[in-house]
């Protein structure tokens, strides 16, 4: 018994030495934090490159990878604090959003030579006008994604399908507000902008109305869920249906004929960052045309530089889902940052429509009044237990 | 009723382990479908061995939970023999406080400690202060009590002249602590360490609030892990830990009916003593 | 040793890491998540979210009671063994509980779903699928699931320790065995069924895994919402407002379950 105590002891003692130690060993090597998207880099899976191994190998910086699911995801993140991060991918209207909250850092583009190889198009963009903040990594659109064995090829073309009574259950959706307005909004004929408050709430409406029908509002469960097929029809990013295609060969896409988002997500710094040099090598290394190509070649997503696009697959550059024709684009719009009170509006109506439904008031009221009735007789049985037992110690 | 109750109890077994079963057999899937079995293969098991972020990350849990295991064990103990030597109001009061953390839905002690940590980061312009530390305040908290419960009843079970006695007999005050307190309460300390290891080996809902990105646990990259088709070796891992901790238990078992003969024959004896 | 200053550094400690973090989550509920000002708006909000409460109570009530009906007689026919068979049971309970909770829950999805394991086998034999998954009760079947073993645990404990001289007495008094339960097993195992209620009540109540994953789009849990407001869709005022209201609904559930083992504990000593 000694013997085990004294152990414990000496655990409980030496445990704090080697915590201030852990981090001196760890100083020699350095490491950043880089959050993207779930699915979003070359991992090495079949063979293809891993990203980040490439980067350690090239530059003796160490990767510490964390994937998030959505642009809201990361800006929580961001807000609440606590954590850094060296390098974050977010798509265009959040990176205006973090600019205008002081949340990104100005980049070095002197450390970040291989930003030259990216096209002219991507740049001077609409939420980076100055060409600070961001160093675009893919552009892409959205669009629907759905089963041929099940869907019927005369429901396809519009953003209808997903409010199609046909489906009911079988239709997933965005869990994010943005993506998810953006489709009613488009269904609707408004622009994905808009911050007019009536058009928004009416997209809500929209939105209310196809929740009986929607199995799920989801993210990167739509992969799991496309392919073994407990949905059929899902709007989501054209680069991951390419993914899923590989997965499952019934799988469709179009572009909705009422107009769709197109985005770029470009990496960024944020303020958080604690290692600012790494985390531009980084960037720079995302650049290379050669990394470039190896990674979009198996991401799917659309590639921002002309150099990279010599080094990739020619059917992966001619795909028409990855690279839609000039006519098809003219019907994207891309999402542009919206105020703090539309942001608001937004959120609060996203979670109404996710919360609501499913509520029988009348079995609700009946519920209320039996736990009253349970509250009041549990009150007056102890009372007068009490009572009789002060009673009964009064006559003993 | 008697049978009646058997036959569910049978049931309930059953119910209990069908989740296990299927991953069991997801792991020897060639398919990384769960719900599909495309043939047998051990392939899974092959590329666990060959795996470098599970094992890391398993790894981490178990630092976690050794770590907080050993120094909640530590403040508990000390603890319930504090609040044992109280008077009954701020004894009241202590339990009280022990209840909160029991009682209150992880869900909201992970919030309220993730509001807490953001703030203080704030405060001291820290910018990581979410990782390990964070983490094991976190296990440690919501360990705390649950050591305390199992201490407890084991210090209230002791012969409080058992101390005295030992000083009489020319132990010191020190001694007299290890030899007798310490010995009689060990049952329940090692009860609460075991608790509190397996509570944090498993905590997911609190830590998924407290994580950072420099240190994350099994549980926290599972549910992240979920929302991307998960990797069947994942399944190869559980089959082997379940197979794992079955032994321990089954270990345990043994040890502990050892014990309690043991301790069975020693009783007499210690009655005459206190005779 | 006879010291209670042994308590000092825990009480330190739980001060600075349960009541304090408590008292941040009061602040933050209490001001706006822009402004930053005092405003009672965050609480107000929450009558909006009154029929998530309510289907969180009502399904969380249900898993109690099921979990009630299902664990006292495993923790009847436990505490019937062999000591040596009892300890092998009673570690059977607690097994699963050592396994990653979120992989259960996978694997029930795995055999739910609309392509999983019960369905396929179902149109092998030509029954089109079953709607068992994203419905009210797959998510009380996570829950029961889940949190069954914290009911049996707590049954057991009080069962073994009804003493075998009073079921003895009340059947040499001429009861019979329905009489014998309902007179003397099941009142003596009150303060177990209270404290398996409670155990399982309070992680289904504020369940967000299993609702997640179990559940569909119509049975979004108070879980969900809080989680949601922390990780998403950043707005840590409205959700610390959800977690004081929850919190408090469950501080008044105990108290009010603790009256029946209050007095119960009485009637015990007596």
């Amino acid at each position: 018994m000694k013997k085990v105590l004294s152990a414990l002891l000496l655990a409980v003692l030496i445990i704090p030495v080697l915590l201030a130690a852990a981090p001196k060993a760890a100083a020699e090597t350095v490491t950043i934090n880089v959050y993207n998207w779930g699915q979003y880099i070359s991992d090495g899976t079949d063979g293809a490159i891993d990203v980040n191994k490439a980067f350690t190998e090239a530059t003796g910086i160490h990767v510490n990878y964390m994937t998030y699911d959505s642009n809201e995801t990361l800006y929580t993140k961001l807000k609440t604090g606590g954590s850094t991060y060296d390098v974050i991918i977010p798509s265009d209207y959040m990176i205006g959003r973090l600019i205008s909250e002081g949340l990104l850092e100005k980049l070095d583009y002197s450390n970040i030579p291989n930003y030259q190889y990216i096209e002219e198009a991507y740049k001077n963009t609409a939420y980076d006008p100055t060409n600070e903040y961001s160093v675009p990594y893919t552009w892409g659109t959205v669009g629907v994604i759905y089963n041929k064995k099940y869907v019927d090829e005369a429901d396809i073309g519009s953003w209808d399908l997903l409010w199609n009574e046909k489906y009911k259950g079988k239709i997933l959706m965005f869990s994010n507000p943005r993506d998810a307005f953006a489709i009613a909004e488009s269904r609707l004929g408004y622009s994905l902008n808009t911050q007019n408050e009536e058009e928004i709430r009416a997209c809500a409406e929209l939105l209310l109305e196809q929740k009986p029908l929607v199995q799920a509002y989801v993210m990167d469960q739509i992969y799991n869920a496309m392919e073994h097929e407990e949905a059929w029809v899902a709007p989501y990013y054209a680069g991951d249906y390419l993914q899923m295609l590989e997965v499952n060969e019934d799988l469709g896409f179009y572009f909705p004929e009422e107009g769709f988002n197109f985005f770029i997500d470009a990496a960024c710094i944020p303020t958080s960052c604690t290692n600012k040099e790494a985390a531009e090598a980084y960037i720079n290394f995302l650049c290379d045309p050669e990394i470039m190509a190896e990674n979009l070649d198996y991401l799917g997503y659309s590639v921002p530089s002309e150099a990279a696009k010599e080094y990739m697959d020619e059917e992966a550059i001619a795909n028409p889902v990855a690279y839609p024709d000039a006519e098809t684009l003219a019907r994207g719009e891309a999402f542009l940052s919206l105020d703090q009170q539309t942001n608001q509006l937004m959120d609060k109506l996203w979670l109404t429509v996710k919360t609501s439904g499913g509520a029988n008031y009348l079995l609700y009221g009946g519920i209320a009044v039996v736990v009253i009735a349970v509250v009041l007789i549990v009150i007056l049985v102890s009372r007068k237990k009490r009572l009789a037992r002060r009673r009964s110690g009064y006559t003993r | 009723m008697r049978k009646a109750a058997k036959i569910v109890t049978v049931i309930i077994f059953v119910f209990l382990y069908v989740p296990m079963m299927v991953l069991a057999v997801a792991s020897f899937n060639k398919g990384a479908d769960i719900s599909v079995f495309k043939g047998f293969t051990f392939a899974q098991y092959k590329a666990l061995f060959e795996d470098n972020v599970l094992l890391p990350l398993l790894l981490n849990s178990v630092i976690v939970a050794v770590v907080s295991a050993l120094l909640s064990t530590a403040l508990g103990t000390a603890a319930a023999m504090g609040i044992h030597r109280m008077g009954k109001r701020a004894r009241r009061l202590a339990m009280g406080v022990t209840n909160i953390p029991l009682t209150n839905p992880e869900i909201v002690t992970g919030v309220s400690l993730a509001l807490l940590f953001a703030f203080v980061g704030t405060m001291l312009k820290i910018k990581n202060v979410l990782g390990f530390v964070t983490l094991l305040i976190a296990h440690i908290t919501f360990n705390l009590p649950y050591v305390i419960l199992s201490v407890m009843p084991k210090l209230r079970q002791m012969d409080p002249n058992l101390t005295e006695a030992a000083m009489d007999l020319g132990c010191t005050l020190v001694k007299a602590f290890f030899k007798v307190v310490i010995h009689e309460i060990m049952p329940g300390i090692i009860s609460g360490a075991l608790r509190a290891f397996t509570m944090s080996l498993d905590d997911f809902v609190i830590s998924y609030f407290v994580y950072g990105p420099t240190f994350v646990t099994l549980p926290v990259e599972i549910y992240n892990y979920t929302k991307k088709p998960l990797h069947p070796k994942i399944y190869a891992l559980f089959t082997l830990l379940f197979i794992v901790i079955l032994l321990v238990m089954v270990l345990m078992n043994v040890l502990q009916a050892r014990d309690a003969r043991q301790r069975r024959e020693i009783a007499p004896l210690r009655k005459k003593v206190r005779q | 040793m006879k010291n209670k200053f042994l308590a000092g550094p825990y009480l330190v400690w739980m001060a600075l890491f349960t009541i304090i973090p408590l008292v941040i989550v009061l602040y933050f509920a209490l001001t706006d998540s822009v402004t930053g000002r005092f405003t009672l708006s965050n609480l107000a909000a929450m009558k909006d979210y009154l029929p998530i409460f309510l289907r969180s109570i009502w399904l969380a009530a249900i898993s109690s009671i099921i979990c009630l009906i299902l664990g006292y007689p495993v923790a009847w026919c436990i505490a019937q063994t062999g000591p040596k068979v009892q300890r092998f049971l009673y570690m059977l309970v607690m097994l699963p509980m050592c396994i990653s909770f979120l992989l259960r829950t996978l694997a029930w999805v795995a055999i739910l779903e609309d392509t999983g394991m019960i369905n396929s086998l179902l149109g092998r034999i030509g029954i089109s699928p079953l709607p068992l998954i994203r419905t009210n009760g797959a998510v009380i079947l996570g829950m029961v699931y889940n949190y069954l073993p914290y009911m049996i645990m707590p049954l057991y404990t009080v069962i073994i320790k009804i003493d075998p001289r009073l079921v003895e007495a009340a059947q040499d008094l001429g009861c019979d065995h329905a009489q014998v339960f309902g007179k003397v097993t099941l009142p003596l195992s009150v303060p177990g069924i209270v404290s398996g209620i409670t155990m399982v009540f309070v992680p289904a109540v504020s369940t967000f895994y299993i609702s997640q994953k179990l559940g569909s789009s119509g049975t979004t849990l108070i879980g969900d919402v809080i989680e949601s407001q922390f990780k998403t869709a950043y707005n840590p005022n409205l959700g610390a407002a959800m977690s004081l209201v929850l919190m408090i609904l469950i501080f008044i559930c105990i108290g009010l379950m603790n009256r029946f083992t209050g007095d119960d504990d009485e009637v015990m000593t007596l």
